[in-house]
């Protein structure tokens, strides 16, 4: 068994809980030195630093929701003088609330730790060739994985997404042995790699697959078309990004990265911490991150946390997998997609708002479709004018989302409605 | 003089056009002519009636997001060359036809164009000019 960091992955409780407890101690004050908000939030309740001694206290401070995190946009929560920022990353989100994270060099030294100890739980070392086809620029899944594969040392191909017959023949001559992209886009490669006649002609052994939810079926059809071992990972933006946790060798959830995130479980309604083995909403707490606290982030995401042994050998407690989300997010070809965004770009179109999304999956990849009731003023009389405006849409929601949808533009009020009301999703996929 | 046509946006289904029509027809309104532009998703059904401000709000009523455009239309001989003559004075107007539809009548041995051009009044012009004039839907009314 091999880890990146065998002391802190295979850590005893006890040694983990005290690096919790000193952590925790210590970005609380420094939250509550730095940040308004949370000086706000932790008065409102009475509290100070000195309140919070340990793990235990935990459940004290209040919670952060992404409202919040939208509220304070763009500064409002950066902790540090600007001088000490090294890296900006960014959500896609409607125009001027965008979740936007600082990171130190600290906060990068330690998110590149996470990814690298993934990397590692999927057998990787420096003899590997990682293959980053995660979209790079202000989404988190390139530069984290490519950070996790630059501090373990391993070869580091910074494909970036898209151009998939570039992503195979690089594959093919140089040799990638660890693939890192979405679920559906490794699905796709590995149709796209067999179609080809590629299969003898590629290294790979592994894969980590992330940003998006997937099935146990669609796990074992992308090993079994590339013959690798494909390994889940899971992280957001608000705590970094990828690599807040990660499966190893057993395949039976994601172990966090404790070290960096104390992980709670609470039922959505109530906001009441929940026992190990419930399903809830995970809570994550990152406790070293200093550009960008986040203490107590309530991520929407539903599991279920289990602490037992692991066959692996690490101590980290595991997550399962996602199994919902508590809000209306949906998560298409690994970007995350609210309908309200779409609201705004139908209006600032001057559209109706009335619209329902269509996602479904073709062959593991995601399919997107918006389709628009037409107003009256929307009638054209010639197919070039209303294709224009079809393409018009779909040019707008790409800027805004940072993916495509196909448009469909329906008849006025043809769109059902249940209850006087719109049914505004539907989601075919079953995951 | 310009014509007033209905402009019906139709989403690729059975019984989508009968739709159309039945409103029309329960109401008594006469369609003059009809023609549709399909792609693999929708259509555009272009439709000129007796009562073209009535066809309207009915139709708006039934619940159709339904417009006007305003377009041109001439009478021809029945006979072999005569719709090549008005194209050749448009394409020599550099006038650019959008689309068009025809329909002949039994009566009058006449046909009637239907024009949809980017400037109806330069359009206009440049066929009054080489003697062809625009006729108004009480013309083809009377066909």
């Amino acid at each position: 068994m091999s880890y990146f960091q065998p002391e802190i992955e295979c850590a005893s409780r006890e040694t983990m809980r005290a690096l919790q407890s000193e952590r925790l101690r210590k970005i609380v004050r420094h939250a509550y030195d730095n940040v308004p908000f949370y000086r706000e939030s932790m008065g409102k309740k009475g509290l100070t630093p000195d309140d919070i001694q340990s793990v235990d206290d935990l459940p004290k401070l209040p919670f952060v929701s992404k409202d919040d995190l939208r509220e304070a946009y763009p500064y409002g929560l950066l902790a540090v003088p600007r001088s000490q920022v090294v890296r900006i990353q960014s959500t896609s989100g409607t125009t001027g609330k965008r979740v936007v994270g600082f990171y130190t060099q600290e906060d990068i030294d330690h998110w590149d730790e996470c990814c690298a100890r993934a990397i590692v739980a999927a057998g990787g070392s420096k003899e590997d060739v990682v293959h980053v086809s995660y979209g790079y620029g202000l989404f988190t899944g390139g530069p984290g994985l490519n950070g996790g594969s630059h501090k373990l040392g391993s070869m580091t191909l910074p494909m970036s997404s898209g151009n998939s017959d570039r992503q195979i023949q690089f594959m093919c001559d140089l040799g990638s042995t660890i693939l890192c992209c979405t679920p559906s886009y490794a699905a796709y490669l590995a149709e796209t790699i067999i179609s080809g006649g590629m299969r003898d002609k590629i290294a790979l052994k592994a894969g980590i697959f992330g940003a998006e939810a997937w099935s146990e079926e669609m796990r074992r059809d992308i090993e079994a078309k590339l013959g690798i071992k494909a390994y889940d990972i899971y992280g957001l933006t608000e705590l970094s990004g990828p690599g807040v946790s990660f499966e190893c060798s057993e395949q039976t959830g994601m172990h966090v990265n404790e070290d960096c995130y104390i992980t709670e479980i609470i039922d959505p309604k109530t906001g009441e911490v929940l026992p190990e083995g419930s399903k809830g909403e995970l809570v994550f707490t990152a406790i070293a991150k200093y550009g960008f606290p986040m203490i107590r982030y309530r991520t929407r995401d539903i599991s279920v946390l289990r602490r037992q042994p692991c066959s692996c050998g690490r101590t980290f407690l595991k997550i399962g997998r996602l199994m919902g989300r508590t809000d209306d997010m949906l998560i298409i070809r690994g970007v995350n997609v609210f309908p309200s965004q779409i609201e705004t770009v139908l209006l600032q179109e001057g559209c109706s708002p009335n619209y329902q999304i269509i996602v479904g999956r073709v062959n593991h990849t995601d399919t997107f479709e918006i389709k628009v009731e037409l107003t009256p003023e929307m009638v054209a009389d010639t197919v070039k004018e209303i294709e224009k405006r079809e393409n018009d849409l779909v040019e707008a929601m790409r800027s805004m989302l940072g993916i495509s949808p196909k448009i469909t533009l329906v008849a006025h009020r043809s769109i059902a409605r249940s209850e006087g009301k719109a049914v505004r999703v539907i989601d075919n996929r079953k995951i | 003089m310009t014509i007033d046509q209905l402009t019906v946006f139709v989403e690729n289904g059975p019984g989508r056009l009968l739709e159309i029509t039945e409103t029309l027809s329960k109401a008594g309104i006469d369609l003059r002519a009809l023609s549709i532009a399909d792609t693999a998703e929708f259509g555009i059904a272009r439709i000129i009636t007796s009562d073209h401000q009535r066809a309207v709000s009915l139709l708006r009523e039934a619940g159709f997001a339904v417009s006007t455009t305003k377009v041109l239309a001439i009478g021809l001989d029945d006979e072999p060359g005569a719709l090549v003559k008005v194209l050749r004075i448009l394409a020599d107007e550099s006038i650019n036809i959008e689309y068009l539809y025809a329909f002949i009548t039994r009566q009058k041995r006449q046909a009637y164009v239907v024009f949809r051009v980017e400037n109806n009044d330069a359009a206009s012009a440049a066929l009054a000019k080489h003697g062809v004039t625009v006729v108004g839907v009480a013309d083809i009314d009377g066909a």
